[in-house]
């Protein structure tokens, strides 16, 4: 039964032994899949949507749901490239990376506010703001374009130590998790999410927890929209769209419920390697391309039914 | 503060019912919309819109009855099966008159399959009905894909294109369809014990066990509809547009969403109703038809378009303050 608490008490652990088998199956077609150089790609890569559904979990743990991540992703990415030409210098560089924190911040709180303060319903309000972020990443840069210093995009594909960037910005992102985990801030968190009503009764205050997951999600798209914007070097008003829907099913598959109050963010990071490495595993595995749709999503599903079939097989529906 | 007299009385009678305010907004917007483009108010231009409207409407109907069944219940495959009916309707019929009811048929099963699978994960593997129906989503545009591989071949039986464009009585004949429809939902939703059931379940899955709902088979009849529901929208678009491509269901994804939750249908579940559902989809191809009429940029109608359903949001859609 030691085992059944240890389950419990870490969610992600099917996600884990998932991830480790896709990357054995990677790693058997794909002969230097553990080279510097292909990680580092693949850290490369991932890491936008790692960024970003962090700031997903932390709204869903609270109890919410952010769809309009991905088009402050976009809003972000506009603006960074509006404000950065291949001659600006670190000051202008530090400047426009300060810019899209805010704007990031602000398109949080504006989601924060409706959601939290006006109480309305975060599927729907937030697919309307993700109209206003839109427009107004296309308002900045009505077509794609847009081209960045080649020292910061040199900087992102750098290898400190002989270690992806990548991998740092994960650490940090956990180091930080630990921390909101054990601060007050945390339970509230945590309090919050999986029932704001007894929350708000013991003296919680619900609605600047919910308020503030939503402009921590904001934020953390800004970062999102750095990382993607160094990893392509150029802007695109309609790049971050994409993203919504995958951060929310790396959410998901990492083990943290839709309904709130529980859950972490390290599942969350390992959902993504997943949605990662199942797309990798596609490309290298020569699938049709009639056929790469089909099964890129008949993983995810099988992916997302593991912990139910694993419960049915054993019989406790 | 409301009072006892007669406006007070009246104001709060619209507050009861979502679906009458938004009956009236759509009214009021087609007005609107003759104050910034004369011109705007015709009665072809609101056959046009009654016509666009039946379309979502018809898509959203299914959604409205996921959405009432709670339990987070949400439909995120609607688009991809939208677009999945109309090709089933396009190959089946072949574009020859006397294969329609197979086309439709094809499509209905195709539709009701892919809800049923959608059940079936929702149910027995616990998962999430948001990414349960979006990973659907994801395979049935993936099957279509490999079904076709980007060669439709097909046609549009000009029965059908004459069914959906054709004026009767100056009504399009797809509006016909979502008349019935709204009554059969009615009659569904009000008069028969799956209707109260569907009610039951989405107030409070375990009190709806407990008295005697078999909850797992509500829920499954729900989303195979849902499918179906969809699949029949898909089959209806096909009239309207008389081509298929891949992306043909995606716009109505999220608007089918937002036209239930405008019509007072509540996203945690036990509350709605069809018809508001209808005045929703009336709002929202008005609000499409304003912006496009008023040939605004792109970036701005995504902004005007994303700050009014934001405010429509805000009249009804509210959850009950945590005070209360």
């Amino acid at each position: 039964m030691t085992w059944r608490r240890f389950l419990r008490q870490n969610p992600y652990l099917f996600a884990l032994l998932l991830l480790i088998g896709l990357i054995a199956i990677n790693a058997s077609i794909q002969s230097n899949f553990f080279s510097l150089r292909a990680i580092n790609g693949n850290f490369r890569v991932l890491l936008p949507l790692m960024i970003l559904a962090v700031g997903q979990s932390l709204v869903i743990i609270g109890g919410g749901i952010d769809l309009s991540v991905g088009a402050m992703v976009s809003l972000v990415n506009a603006i960074l490239v509006t404000l950065i030409v291949p001659e600006s210098g670190a000051g202008g560089v530090v400047l426009a990376l300060l810019v899209g924190c805010s704007a990031g911040m602000l398109a949080g709180a504006f989601n924060g506010l409706c959601v939290a303060y006006l109480r309305l319903q975060p599927i729907v309000t937030t697919y309307a703001t993700s109209f206003i972020f839109s427009g107004l990443a296309l308002l900045i840069l009505p077509r794609p374009g847009g081209q960045l210093p080649r020292a910061l995009t040199r900087f992102y594909r750098s290898t400190p130590l002989e270690i992806p960037l990548g991998v740092y910005v994960i650490i940090v992102l956990l180091l930080l998790w630990a921390l909101v985990r054990s601060s007050r801030f945390g339970q509230y968190l945590f309090a919050t999410g999986s029932n704001a009503d007894a929350a708000y009764t013991s003296g919680i205050p619900t609605a600047l927890v919910k308020f503030s997951t939503y402009v921590g999600a904001g934020l953390l798209s800004a970062f999102a929209a750095f990382a993607l914007t160094l990893g392509i070097g150029s802007g695109n008003p309609r790049i971050g769209d994409a993203m919504t829907l995958d951060s929310i099913v790396a959410v998901v598959l990492g083990g943290t419920r839709l309904s709130g109050g529980q859950g972490g963010i390290a599942g969350t990071i390992i959902g993504v390697a997943i949605l990662g490495i199942i797309r990798s595993l596609i490309s290298f595995a020569n699938v049709p391309t009639w056929y790469q749709t089909l099964v890129n999503a008949t993983i995810i599903v099988l992916a997302l039914a593991g912990p139910g079939l694993w419960r049915l097989i054993r019989g406790r529906v | 503060m409301a009072t006892d007299s007669g406006p007070g009385m009246t104001l709060r009678a619209l507050k009861l019912n979502p679906a009458l305010i938004a009956l009236l907004l759509a009214i009021a917007l087609f007005f609107i919309g003759g104050l910034i483009r004369p011109g705007f108010v015709n009665v072809n231009q609101a056959v046009n819109i009654l016509r666009l409207a039946s379309l979502l409407g018809i898509v959203a109907a299914g959604q409205t009855l996921v959405i009432i069944s709670g339990g987070e219940g949400i439909d995120l495959s609607v688009g991809s099966v939208v677009t999945l009916g109309a090709i089933m309707a396009f190959r089946f019929s072949n574009g020859q008159n006397d294969l329609l009811i197979l086309g439709l048929l094809a499509a209905l099963s195709a539709g009701a399959a892919v809800g049923l699978i959608n059940g079936l994960g929702i149910v027995y593997l616990r998962i999430p009905p948001l990414v349960m129906t979006l990973g659907m989503a994801g395979v049935v545009q993936g099957l279509v894909l490999v079904v076709t591989q980007g060669a439709l071949q097909g046609g549009t039986p000009p029965a059908l294109a004459g069914l959906i464009s054709s004026n009767l009585l100056g009504i399009p004949g797809s509006v016909y369809i979502w008349l019935v429809l709204a009554s059969f939902l009615w009659m569904t939703l009000e008069r028969t014990p799956y209707g109260k059931q569907l009610f039951a379940i989405g107030v409070n899955r375990e009190a709806a066990r407990l008295s005697g709902v078999k909850v797992p088979w509500v829920v499954l009849v729900t989303y195979a509809l849902s499918g179906l529901l969809a699949a029949l929208g898909g089959f209806c678009l096909l009239g309207f547009t008389q081509r298929v491509f891949l992306s043909l269901g995606t716009p109505y994804l999220f608007p089918s969403i937002a036209a239930v939750v405008v019509g007072g249908t509540v996203l945690a579940g036990g509350k709605g109703s069809y018809w508001g559902t209808m005045a929703g989809a009336l709002v929202l191809t008005l609000i499409n038809s304003l912006l496009t009429a008023m040939q605004l940029s792109e970036a701005y109608q995504l902004m005007v378009l994303g700050i009014t359903l934001v405010i429509l949001i805000s009249v009804y859609g509210r959850q009950r303050s945590v005070r209360q």
